[in-house]
Order: structure tokens, then sequence, then C-alpha cells
């Protein structure tokens, strides 16, 4: 068939400049100027003298630095695995029902997830509310004895990755549904007629069959975690932030509280290199796990 | 199979379905919980037992959250950026969705892989240059400045891509022999087979607009400006400490997403899934 190039070239451009001025101003040039400027001393607005890698060497061994790093990984251990399971298990529940009762109970699971992380840090701080939060009547039922719960270090991570996963579940059990849809009713039938055990055909059949998206849930909540950021900001209003830092947290303090832009974006050099290497990794074992097949 | 032990494999499937629906009652309590104390009579709300509907039903916080504070005006702020957002967003990446499945042109490639790599930045690590951008533009407290960092959406583009890909080829090359031109082509055939992803994604863009909370927060300020995710956390001397006020201002910052869903609940998780499918 024959082209016009030179009149398609056009078009084309006419069609992505828009999108080219938008994406040169809000994510090429700050993606430059972020690293630029993590080599030098400026404050937050205004220029700055050149450091070299002052700023990196010093994040070693730093104590805030530290708390940040591993409470992010805290985060990260106590949200991804337990969160991707708990939405196994729901969508294995969900997918049982059938017609409007499965779609009652879908929405049941899945509004949470729709909600602004403001209308969440409220419904649960007055759910955990150490004196009238319906949480501690509960404790005081079963005679456990009632802690502020945002307040303690110790129970600080795991409250918050536990509200974390309530809030963004039914993001994860649409993927597992949608998976378990995948898997053709035959399979089942045929083991149901060699009188195939519950168990057995779950570990045989829909266990292996779901693994992709079991992978795709993993990676999608990980990468996700890495750079949480409002839940605990929010939670630690009143509390402690300094022990409740995670890495977002940390570049937001030394940039927008200590006014150390230079500090905050070597910070933030750290957390996107960790955020790329983790994706071009996670990129990589799909292909190898495509090829597979 | 014999009968007792088909009769005990159900026993097991209805005690699962049993433990399903509970799980997903108690699931959806906390949210159902904060609606009921937001109706409750303050001195009702911090009575130490456990009541389940309000002994006398009042709309007094919400009467109060409308009216004495700032949520009206928030509410205002939160519409006007998610909904420019969402025309922006949609809009621009349509065109290239377009433009990168049906024409050639040189640099595609290289765009492709742009958009690609975008995917990976986190966009939280850019706040910092985001912040300065912004500031130097003279757009802090203003709905552009809150709007211009929620525009990188690679996925809305990807999502289009796709989907233009699936349009076959003749229906291009039959509009290009009858001499219409591109953007004829783009808004009469193809803009009005796609109005079923375009909706999806609209919705699901408003929704992350409006529930965005990082960038916004930095963004503004002063509290006139402030979107309504942001201002019911930053202004707790609007409400005190009175837990049904600040409860019955957060059900109406939530309630236009969850109505936004409840309405649209298959578009949505449409929209979901298809954008969860690229991120992997």
């Amino acid at each position: 068939m024959l082209r016009n190039t030179r009149r398609e070239t056009l078009v084309a451009l006419v069609l992505i400049s828009p999108f080219l001025a938008i994406y040169g101003l809000t994510f090429v040039y700050p993606t430059v100027a972020m690293v630029n400027l993590s080599f030098t001393d400026a404050p937050l607005i205004g220029p700055g003298q050149w450091v070299g890698l002052d700023n990196y060497t010093r994040l070693a061994g730093e104590r805030r630095f530290d708390t940040a790093f591993w409470n992010t990984a805290y985060f990260v251990a106590l949200s991804v695995i337990p969160g991707t399971f708990v939405a196994m298990v729901i969508a294995l529940g969900v997918s049982r029902l059938t017609g409007r009762m499965q779609a009652l109970v879908l929405a049941l699971f899945f509004l949470p997830y729709i909600l602004p992380v403001s209308v969440v840090y409220r419904l649960w701080d007055w759910t955990l509310n150490f004196q009238f939060g319906i949480a501690m009547y509960v404790f005081d039922i079963w005679g456990i004895e009632r802690v502020p719960i945002f307040k303690t270090t110790t129970w600080f991570m795991p409250a918050v990755a536990f509200v974390t996963i309530w809030w963004t579940c039914g993001f994860s059990i649409l993927l597992f549904l949608a998976g378990l849809r995948a898997i053709p009713a035959e399979i089942y039938e045929a083991a149901s007629l060699d009188n195939t055990g519950r168990w057995t055909m779950f570990r045989r059949i829909t266990w292996p069959l779901l693994w992709p998206v079991t992978a795709l849930v993993t990676t999608i909540q990980l990468i996700l975690q890495l750079k949480i950021f409002d839940q605990v900001y929010l939670f630690s209003t009143g509390g402690r932030p300094n022990d409740n830092l995670v890495l977002v947290y940390y570049i937001f303090q030394r940039a927008f509280v200590n006014n150390q832009g230079g500090r905050a974006a070597a910070i933030a050099v750290v957390l996107f290199l960790i955020v790329v290497i983790v994706s071009v990794l996670n990129f990589q074992l799909m292909r190898l796990a495509e090829r597979r097949k | 199979m014999t009968a007792s032990s088909a009769r005990q494999i159900n026993l097991v499937g209805g005690i699962i379905t049993l433990l399903t629906l509970i799980i997903a009652i108690l699931w959806a309590f906390p949210i159902y919980w904060g609606i009921v104390s937001s109706l409750k009579p303050e001195n009702e709300v911090v009575r130490p037992y456990i009541e389940l509907w309000p002994e006398t039903l009042t709309f007094e916080h919400y009467i109060f959250a409308l009216t004495e504070t700032q949520i009206g005006r928030w509410y205002i702020n939160s519409i006007a950026t998610a909904v420019g957002a969402t025309i922006l967003t949609i809009s621009t990446s349509m065109l290239v969705g377009y433009a990168l499945s049906q024409l050639r042109f040189p640099l595609r490639r290289p765009l492709y892989w742009l958009i690609l790599a975008s995917f990976m930045v986190p966009t939280q690590t850019l706040i910092i240059n985001h912040f300065v951008l912004v500031a130097n533009m003279g757009l802090l407290n203003t709905w552009a400045g809150i709007i211009l960092p929620q525009l990188i959406n690679p996925v809305v583009i990807i999502v289009y891509k796709q989907f233009f890909d699936q349009v076959p080829r003749d229906f291009r090359e039959a509009a290009v022999m009858d001499n219409a031109g591109e953007f004829r082509i783009l808004f009469k055939v193809y803009m009005p087979m796609n109005w079923g992803v375009t909706t999806a994604l609209a919705i699901v863009t408003f929704i992350w607009s409006w529930n965005s909370f990082l960038w916004p927060f930095l963004a503004v300020t002063k509290t006139e400006m402030m979107t309504i995710t942001v201002g019911i956390t930053q202004v707790s001397d609007a409400f005190g400490v009175y837990y049904a006020s600040q409860l019955a201002a957060a059900v109406l910052a939530g309630l236009p997403v969850a109505l936004a869903y409840l309405l649209f609940q298959r578009r949505v998780t449409q929209a979901i899934t298809l954008s969860a499918g690229i991120k992997g």
C-alpha cells in the first residue's frame, strides 16, 4: 500500500507533542535534575555548591537513614507476602460463589481499595482508638491488655502493614479471580472423576496454574510497598515519626522539614535505584518464565 | 464416589462459603462502623460499649462539616483537579497510543521505550524536583500545580495502544482510500470503537487523582487550596478531637469515589485488571 511517509510523520508529531511537552517537563527534566541535585549542598529551593559524593557517603552509618532503610524493608516483609497470601485465600473463597452473591461479596472486599488513604486512616484510627476504639472493647472482652497501637514502636509497623493489606487487598483479589477464571473447568471435572480430594486438587491444579498471577501480584505489591509514605506519615501524627521513618518519609523530612534539597535528593536516588533494579530483575524473570513456556 | 463422602465434601464446601461471607462482612465492618459513628451525637460516640445503630440518629456533624468548615471549598478543589487531570491524561494518552499503534514515524521505538521506562520510575522520588519546578513556575497553591505531576500515567497510554492495535488494519486502509484526514480517522473511526475503554480509564483515572495524597499535600500550603483528601487530615482544629465530626468529614471525602465505584463497578474492575496486566 502506498504510504505518505512525510504526512504521517507530521501527523504523528502533532499527536505526540502535548505528551512530549508534559513528559519532558514532569518526568525527564525532574529525573535529571534530581541526580544533579544529589551532588550539591543546595537547599530545597536555590543554588548550591558541588560536593561530589559527599551526600552519599554521609548516608552510610547515618542513624535516620538506617532506620528508614530497615523500616522500609520490615514493612515490605510484613505486607507483601502476607498480603498476597490473604488475597489468594479470599479469592479462592469468592470464586466459589456465583452471580449476584459473588458481585456483592467482591464489592465488600474491594470497597476499601477505592477509598483515599486519609479516609482509611480516619476509619482505622477510630477503630483502633486507645480509649473508644471498637477493637479495644474486643481486646477487653478477650482479656487482652489495651495498647496505644500507633504510639508504640513494636506495634506501629505491623499495624500499618495490617491496615495496608486491608486497604489494597481488593486489587490483588481481583487479579487472582481473573487468574482462577482462566483455569479451564474441564481440568477440575476430570480430576473429580478420579475422586481427587479438595486439597490435592488445589495443590496439583490450582496452585501451579495460578503461579503466574501469584508472581504478578507479589511483584506489583513489592514495588508499591517500597514506595510507602502516606499511611506511615498519617498514623505517625502525634506519635514517634523519627522511629517510624521509611525512605520516602525521610526524603520528605530532609527536603521539606530540614530544607536540605541536596541531601534529600541523594536518598531519592538510592530509592530510585532500588526500585529500578527490582523492576528490571522482575522484568527479566518474567521474560525467562515466558521463554520456558 | 459414595454418597456419604459426597455429602462430606458439600459440608466442607458449605463451611468455606459461610466463612467467606463472615470474613466479607467483617472486612467491610470498619467502613460501616465509621459511617454509623458519624451519625451519632458526640456523647453517644464515646459510650464504652458497642452500639451497632445510633440511639439518636443525627446529621449534625455533616451539617457542621458542610457549613462551618472549608470542606465545600476542598470539594471544589478536588473536583477541579481530578476532572482536569482526567481530561488531560485521557486526551494526551489517547493521541500517543494512536500514534504508536497506527502511524510509522522516526523515533517511534525510543518513544515507546521512554514510556516503558517511566513505569519503573517511582514518582515519589521526584517530589523534590517537582516541588522546585512547580514553585519556579509560580504554581504552588494552584489547581494547575496540583495537576501537573499527576499527568505521568503511562498505563493509560499502553492500554490505548493495545486497543488500537486490535483494530483490524482494513478500517484504516479503507478510510485512507476515502481520502479521510488522519484526525478524521482517529475521531470518527477509532474513537467510537473505544468508548468502553475510554469511560473505564476515565473513571479509574478520576479515582486515582481524587485519592492522591503525597503530591497535593506538598503542593498546597494554604488551607483554602487543599484537596479534600489532604484537607481532612491537615486541619484538625476545624474538627477538634470530635471523633464523629472527623468521621463525617472522612465519609464526605470518600463518598464520591465510593459512589463512582458502586455505579460503574464493572468498568472500574475492567480498567484495573487491564492496567495490572501491563504493570507486570
